[in-house]
């Protein structure tokens, strides 16, 4: 069974929040990781490098340009 | 055929590092471009860092590291018969820097050859000096990082232009009846060669960040580990941990992966930029200076950059 979009977004909160400290409940689909919760690009490289361990799934670098919101990573992880 | 008897083992005799007068802060770079002490602060670490004035060559800055280190080995000049630099910032390749190190220190006709393996190239060249002393073909070495990066960087791209810097550091290896170099773990993965790039002889430096943090923050701590196995240390025992300066958020992500509980971390990066194969020396030079770390203390020193190539080694402190 594929995993859930919920159990996807509250395993990313985890992540974000250990890597940025960011409180998990602040990680909604609809924040842009710029804009809305400031994570610069090096934490975005460290956020998917956790993503891909927890979630099993390849994340290259010339993805994580594209991925601008939180929803843009849970439905990369969906594939 | 005969082989030459070389020393049971070798060790660091001293160290030296040399640093140009020219400091330049961050806010200085903001006036020119479009970057912050914040930006800076929290992406690399970096403070300020010392920029060469355009008359001071990479061999300027490696005559005065290598002198201090010779100077505090209590060798003279006649007692080093090997020259190592390692280098990737010549603006001219021919001749080396080796030649011109030694004869401007006095040191007479010895081998002398430049190592380029990027910012991993001072442990590559620590351990072809270790290994030399070992086998008998040479009995001191007088081993420099030096770089000049600022005629290879282009001062309107802020990604590159706020980290690297100039600088030099050294030591002098000699023999000695155990082992006080450890075991070289190296490699490289040429796959990632245009991740750090200088295309052609007209070109910057160029480099992908994010693809080198990646690749910085998951690949080494293990090489980092298997350097204090096969020295037979226990990363708790270790007394500092030198990674190359490349950007404090990778120093403190590998440093965080290996242990290394009772080591006083190098942050040499935050007065001194990216100052590639000069790194690991002058931060350890630095560290000996301030007394922070004690004579006899171990060192986990580990390399890593464009190539990609990295070296790790443990080493007990002159």
């Amino acid at each position: 069974m594929a995993i859930t979009e919920q159990a996807i977004l509250d395993g990313l909160g985890k992540i974000i929040n250990e890597i940025t400290g960011i409180p998990a409940s602040e990680v909604t689909p609809e924040k842009n990781f710029v804009d809305d919760l400031d994570i610069d690009s090096l934490s975005m490289v460290e956020i998917a490098v956790a993503a891909q361990d927890e979630f099993d799934v390849e994340i290259p670098d010339d993805q994580l340009k594209n991925l601008k919101t939180v929803k843009d990573v849970i439905t990369f992880i969906q594939g | 055929m005969k082989l030459a008897q070389g020393a049971p083992g070798a060790k660091i005799l001293a160290f030296g590092h040399y640093q140009p007068a020219n400091v330049v802060t961050n806010d200085d770079l903001a006036k020119t471009m479009d970057t912050s002490d914040e930006w800076i602060q929290s992406r690399v670490g970096i403070a300020e860092r010392r920029l060469a004035s355009p008359d001071e060559t990479e061999v300027d800055l490696a005559v005065h590291a290598g002198g201090k280190a010779v100077a505090a080995s209590g060798l003279s000049s006649a007692d080093i018969d090997l020259v190592l630099v390692a280098t990737c910032t010549m603006e001219s390749q021919i001749p080396n820097a080796a030649g011109r190190v030694a004869s401007r220190l006095g040191i007479h006709a010895p081998g002398a050859f430049d190592v380029n393996a990027a910012c991993a190239g001072f442990c590559y060249a620590l351990s072809a000096a270790a290994d030399a002393v070992r086998s008998g073909s040479a009995q001191n070495v007088l081993v420099v990082g030096t770089e000049k990066f600022s005629h290879w960087l282009d001062w309107n791209d802020r990604s590159t232009a706020v980290i690297f810097a100039d600088g030099a550091g050294a030591v002098v290896v000699g023999p000695s009846d155990v082992p006080r170099i450890g075991p070289v773990v190296w490699g490289s993965d040429g796959d990632k060669s245009d991740a750090i790039i200088v295309k052609d002889r007209n070109s910057f430096l160029h480099q992908e960040g994010q693809t080198v943090f990646r690749w910085a923050t998951t690949a080494l701590h293990p090489v980092a580990k298997d350097a204090c196995d096969r020295a037979g240390i226990d990363p708790a025992e270790l007394a500092a941990f030198v990674p190359h300066q490349a950007n404090l958020r990778i120093i403190e992500s590998i440093a965080r992966k290996i242990g290394a509980d009772n080591a006083v971390i190098a942050r040499d990066i935050v007065l001194a930029g990216n100052t590639s194969a000069a790194s690991i020396p002058m931060a350890l030079s630095r560290m000996i200076e301030r007394g922070e770390v004690p004579s006899g203390g171990l060192a986990l020193l580990l390399g890593f950059g464009a190539g990609l190539t990295f070296a790790a080694q443990v080493v007990e402190l002159p």
